[in-house]
């Protein structure tokens, strides 16, 4: 086996002797290239990396759906969507820089290793210069990482989590969804003057990163206001019945519970918390409220008639532009065009990925290359309006779109399986600004691979 | 002290179910010899049982002159349906019964399972009882995905609310009926009908193989088989009739358990590892065993998820169930009620 | 050669081959064709297939020849992926610190868990490693989010202090590489319609393997490995004659550990990431999986295994309804709808299901795993005259 050795010289010579043996060998070293996988030919392809397997394949379902309609949207196809109702006009519907957009699929099973693989996947096999997607904050700072890595950009899809853009940013990284930080200083006010200023709150925390950051920002911005936190609990991740932890809270001298979880937790907890009467209790002489600080539809849905009256956050609503007005202008042209398509309202899930996949082709589009780190200055300190969330920043230092939040309430007689939330409030941009710099992390400079 | 009783209450309600499904598991595991990865998907299955139920007596019809519900100025999905059993019985009545639905899966569910245990053992596990237990974890396993990926192919993978009945919502003030305050202790009324419907479902089980001579001839079928085989008795038969009880026990424990936790396709693979823990604790081959160590393990979580506890021993509650299987592992060699020889080697 | 009989030397050799020939050998469809979704020659997977198959040969070393089940292995995976990032953040971004450490580390906390778990046998044996791995993966994912990273997972960062190659050179984290040779380094080769990339990662990855093939196969044949073997035909017997099985089987579940370890390092060498969900117990049932599918015992059975499901893995979930759209465009449209409709519930979303079954499958029809499906076949050729070998060469199970 010495005669085995990586040599590259070596390996480029012999490989161009067995090449000259065959039909007109060319050879390509990596180096050739401005920047990873750069498009030749006519069209470009972009990695829909989401969950398809696993607790979380619903929401993956329905972040492909979205994909899917904005590729068809980006080439031409459908009604445009919210292409008519962006501020930035670059794109013309003939796919990105000319080339028509095709995508490739992969599975994250919401686990970090398996996402990576299906990434890397994307980007050796099937050449992406672009991967976006993903149903948790675990998936995306791994993917996140990876893109930075290999010189690809990474559009975030559903991730909630302060780290994505805080400690664990990249350059090459962007993230369209709203986070913990926000949910808080969202909430907070909300929640002030529905319940007041003198509530007592027992925290049930899911024990990983989301949730820890998720608890702190909450408490912060609700001790801010006056609150009292009485515990924090923290529960496993893999917990399927929260019944123990949430028998103690009654009798806790507590009178808000915050179930800081998200997907199955939230709906188990949620359950369990209903059941054991808490909607219905009176504690301090005051009657007993539950929040979730993060919702989505399809919890929503899992969770049915228990949601009714629970206060909680929102990225986007299929309903905001109705009931909020025009600064909301686009959610109208999406909803109408997903629903068309698929017969029933997008999700915040959906929404977030489409947008992104715009963003993503608007700004080569202005950069005029998909070279990443063009990509990356055209996206940095980007300012725009019409893609449903009102005007909307992506901030340069730490690539975290800021735009107003929703606070959200579980409706009391949904109309249907669609209509579980109703918008209680939104919250202005500037009420959830932070410093980019509270959250450390570093975001190195935008790579475009060899 | 309230603290520590809703606790016991709350670990015999956590251990219902894990008794239940180890139960089932013990009676295909501990003694078929045969390990049995698709257990969890019979639970999964039951519970599904009940969804589909529920499903099927909410078809119904659309009314005349009905139009889509137009919702923000969106019309979504067909016009609101009126289930036929509303037609059909009136519309009380017809609520009723849709309101009903999960304890009504019951009687759905036990034919079904234990149609789909028969099948299950003659078609596929009975190959297996001479196999080595790697062949039957591969068998077993590969069971269990094709099963799932089937039931989110039609269901989906989130989870699907199925409460229980109106009259079952709520709680009861335990507390005041061992005259502590009232409000201090009370649980809900559906958490206490499933620890009760455990019990009831247990000593059914226990009283038919120790009372009924089908029971006998299993008994006596699980200590030496081939001797029961010589006195001309068809033990394949009955350990077939066997397999369909234990998959029926593992399907009611998931009907009753959907009002607790909405049920998805994955929710077999999160009680899997736990009910395999369960039944090896217990002690391979002992059915009281199991049950023991159900409710044991059961009540040792709900303590370790006490906020003191965790506050003195932090990350307790994600270890407590495996902390005991090790300790008790170690100083009873063969679990609680163990028999030498069972699975050893 | 080696110290190896002619047998174990043909099988070495072959495995050698197919590990430098991977990239050539997995990628047997031109590119742009539409079968090229089945090409599995690129990096990433290649990586994959060469790392589990050192962690399923290592798994069968203590399984095929002990006969004791642990369902805790992937513990070990995860303390060598967590002691490999924590080399290549704190000593130095060359992965040979990280592969060593790692595989000293998984080899620590395999004796360790050994002492306890190897005082039962069976499936209390089984229960008490899957305890011990449940109890890692519980409390890396939640309170050693210090060390461990959470359910986030451990990476390398632009502060890492690095100290053996000094202060940070540029603003973008430095890949893992070997004196300089990056991981992911790889040279392409375009012969007519056919890509091939051969990548400095994956040869790393195909020599250590090949090394732990080579001891697994030393191991089988010692008269270490022999006694094992009694281990597991009748360990009562060998007490009775004196012999105390013991030290033996916990070296054995150490060296099976320190494989499993060695896979952990040259996993966050190639792709410097370690996640809790690596310990979870799906991921000890995963390489308990590929060995049974390969063949339990067999030498190479472990390797077959492992491909077969990562294969799997990533090439089915990628199938997309557009895709079988393009594949069957061809028929008419009736026709072409239908073969979606059959096929679709099986790709993509549905790759679960296709692994399910092919488990089934597999061990019904083939109770010695993928190994007896080769014997079958290379059986069925040689028995069947000569015109049908040069067709059924290529059948054979190529990792």
């Amino acid at each position: 086996m010495s005669g085995f050795k990586m040599n590259r010289r070596g390996l480029l010579k012999t490989s161009a002797a067995v090449g000259a043996g065959l039909a007109m060998p060319t050879i390509f070293t990596s180096a050739a290239r401005a920047y990873t996988n750069e498009p030749s030919g006519g069209s470009v392809t972009l990695g829909f990396n989401v969950p398809q397997s696993g607790p979380y394949a619903d929401e993956g379902a329905d972040e492909l759906r979205a994909y899917q309609l904005a590729v068809e949207h980006l080439n031409g196809g459908g009604d445009g969507g919210m292409m008519n109702t962006f501020s930035s006009k670059a794109l013309k519907g003939s796919g990105i820089l000319g080339k028509k957009v095709e995508f490739v699929t992969g599975d994250t099973q919401t686990k970090p290793d398996a996402a990576r693989a299906s990434a890397r996947s994307m980007i050796e096999k099937d050449g992406a210069v672009m991967i976006t997607g993903g149903s948790s904050s675990g998936v995306a700072v791994a993917v996140q990482a990876l893109c930075q890595e290999a010189g690809v950009i990474f559009m975030a899809g559903l991730t909630h989590s302060n780290d994505t853009t805080g400690k664990d940013k990249k350059a090459n990284g962007f993230r369209h969804f709203f986070n913990s930080y926000m949910s808080g200083a969202a909430l907070a006010p909300i929640l002030a003057d529905n319940y007041g200023t003198d509530r007592k709150a027992y925290h049930l925390t899911a024990d990983y990163n989301w949730g820890y950051t998720t608890e702190e920002a909450v408490r912060n911005s609700t001790e801010a206001m006056g609150w009292e936190t009485v515990a924090a609990v923290k529960t496993p991740l893999a917990q399927t019945d929260f019944s123990s932890y949430v028998a103690p809270v009654l009798n806790s001298g507590a009178d808000v519970l915050v179930l800081n979880h998200y997907g199955g937790n939230m709906v188990n907890s949620l359950t369990s918390a209903v059941q054991f009467g808490l909607r219905a209790a009176e504690a301090n002489g005051k009657q007993f409220q539950i929040v979730v600080p993060l919702y989505s539809r399809l919890m929503a849905q899992g969770a049915g008639r228990n949601v009714a009256g629970i206060f909680g956050s929102t990225n986007w609503h299929w309903s905001l532009e109705n009931v909020a007005g025009d600064r909301y202008a686009g959610t109208n042209a999406f909803v109408q065009s997903f629903g068309e398509k698929y017969g029933f309202p997008p999700s915040q899930a959906a929404h977030t990925v489409y947008c992104q996949t715009l963003l993503y082709a608007d700004a080569c589009e202005r950069a005029g290359t998909f070279n990443p780190c063009g990509v990356v200055e055209a996206l940095e300190g980007f300012e725009f309006d019409g893609l449903g969330n009102g005007p909307t920043l992506y901030r340069a230092e730490d690539h975290q779109c800021f735009k107003d939040v929703l606070v959200v309430k579980g409706k009391e007689n949904p109309e249907s399986d669609f209509d579980l939330l109703e918008i209680v409030d939104v919250t202005p941009t500037e009420q959830v600004t932070y410093d980019a710099s509270i959250f450390g992390g570093e975001l190195g400079s935008c790579n475009a691979g060899t | 002290m309230d603290q520590i009783i809703l606790q016991i209450l709350n670990g015999l309600d956590k251990g219902s179910a894990y008794a239940l499904i180890a139960l089932g598991l013990t009676l295909i595991f501990g003694t078929l010899g045969v390990v049995n990865f698709a257990h969890g998907a019979l639970f999964m299955i039951g519970a599904f049982c009940s969804v589909t139920l529920n499903r099927i007596l909410t078809i119904g019809y659309v009314p005349e002159g009905a139009e889509a519900q137009s919702v923000g100025g969106f019309s979504f999905g067909k016009p609101k349906e009126v289930p036929y059993v509303e037609y059909w019985f009136g519309e009380a009545t017809g609520q009723a019964i849709v309101d009903w639905s999960v304890p009504l899966s019951i009687l759905f569910a036990i034919p079904v399972m234990i149609a789909i245990g028969v099948i299950m053992e003659r078609g596929l596990i009975k190959h297996f009882y001479k196999r080595p237990h790697a062949d039957q974890i591969l068998v077993t396993f590969g069971l269990a995905i094709v099963l799932q990926e089937i039931i989110k192919f039609y269901f989906g993978a989130n989870q699907i609310p199925t409460p229980a009945p109106e009259a079952f919502v709520g709680s009861f003030d335990f507390g005041a009926l061992i005259g502590m305050d009232p409000g201090v202790i009370i649980y809900p009324y559906w958490r206490i009908l499933y620890f009760v419907f455990a019990l009831a479902l247990i000593f059914a089980v226990f009283a038919f193989l120790r009372y009924t001579t089908f029971g006998m001839v299993v008994r006596a079928g699980m200590a030496d088989r081939e001797t029961v085989t010589l006195l001309g008795i068809d033990v394949d038969r009955r350990f077939t009739i066997m397999f369909g009880i234990a998959a029926a026990v593992a399907g009611l424990a998931g009907v009753m358990y959907t009002p607790i936790n909405s049920p998805n396709y994955h929710m077999g693979m999160d009680f899997l590892v736990i009910s395999f823990v369960v039944v090896v604790v217990g002690g391979m081959g002992s059915l009281p065993g199991a049950v023991l160590a159900g409710f044991l393990l059961g009540i040792l979580e709900s303590f370790a998820s006490m906020r003191e506890v965790i506050e003195l021993l932090p990350g307790v509650n994600q270890v407590v169930i495996y902390l005991a299987a090790i300790v008790i592992l170690l100083t009873r060699p063969r679990g609680l009620m163990g028999r030498a020889g069972v699975m050893e080697d | 050669m080696f110290g190896l009989n002619a047998k174990d030397m043909r099988s070495l050799v072959f495995v050698a081959l197919l590990l430098v020939l991977a990239p050539i050998l997995l990628n047997p469809f031109p590119e742009g064709s539409p079968l090229a979704q089945f090409n599995a020659g690129y990096p990433d997977l290649m990586q994959r297939f060469a790392i589990f198959g050192i962690f399923a040969i290592g798994f069968n070393i203590l399984f095929g020849l002990t006969g004791y089940l642990s369902f805790g292995h992937a513990a070990f995976l995860g303390a060598g992926s967590y002691a490999g990032v924590w080399m290549l953040k704190l000593l130095t971004i060359n992965v040979i610190p990280a592969i060593i450490i790692s595989t000293l580390v998984a080899g620590v906390f395999a004796l360790l868990i050994g002492l306890v778990s190897l005082r039962r046998s069976g499936i209390y044996f089984s229960i008490l490693t899957l305890a011990f791995a449940q109890m890692a993966f519980a409390l890396a994912a939640s309170v050693l989010t210090p060390i461990t990273g959470g359910e986030t997972g451990l990476q390398t960062s632009l502060n890492d202090p690095r100290i053996l190659d000094g202060a940070r050179e540029s603003s973008n984290i430095p890949t893992p590489s070997l004196f300089g040779l990056e991981m992911g380094d790889s040279w392409q080769l375009r012969v007519g319609d056919w890509l091939w990339t051969f990548n400095a990662g994956y040869y790393i990855c195909a020599i250590v393997a090949l090394i732990g093939f080579y001891i697994a196969i030393r191991i089988f044949r010692s008269p270490f490995g022999l006694m094992l073997k009694a281990i597991k035909t009748n360990q009562n017997r060998l007490n009775y004659t004196g012999v105390s099985t013991r030290p033996y089987m916990l070296a054995c579940f150490v060296i099976s550990g320190m494989y499993a370890g060695l896979a952990g390092g040259l996993m966050v060498s190639m792709d410097p990431l370690a996640g809790a969900e690596r310990m979870q117990w799906t991921a000890s049932g995963e390489v308990v999986l590929m060995v049974i599918l390969g063949g339990a015992g067999t030498l190479i059975g472990p390797v077959l295994g492992a491909g077969f499901i990562k294969y799997c893995e990533n090439i089915f979930s990628k199938i997309n309804k557009s895709v079988l759209e393009g594949w069957f465009s061809v028929f008419p449209d009736g026709m072409a709808d239908f073969m979606v409709a059959i096929v679709y519930p099986f790709v993509g979303k549905g790759w679960h299901l296709t692994l399910g079954v092919l488990f089934m499958l597999v061990v019904i029809f083939l109770p010695g795993g993928l190994v007896q499906g080769g014997q079958k076949i290379g059986s069925w050729v040689t028995g069947r005259g000569r015109k049908k070998s040069a067709g059924a060469a290529t059948t054979t199970p190529a990792e």
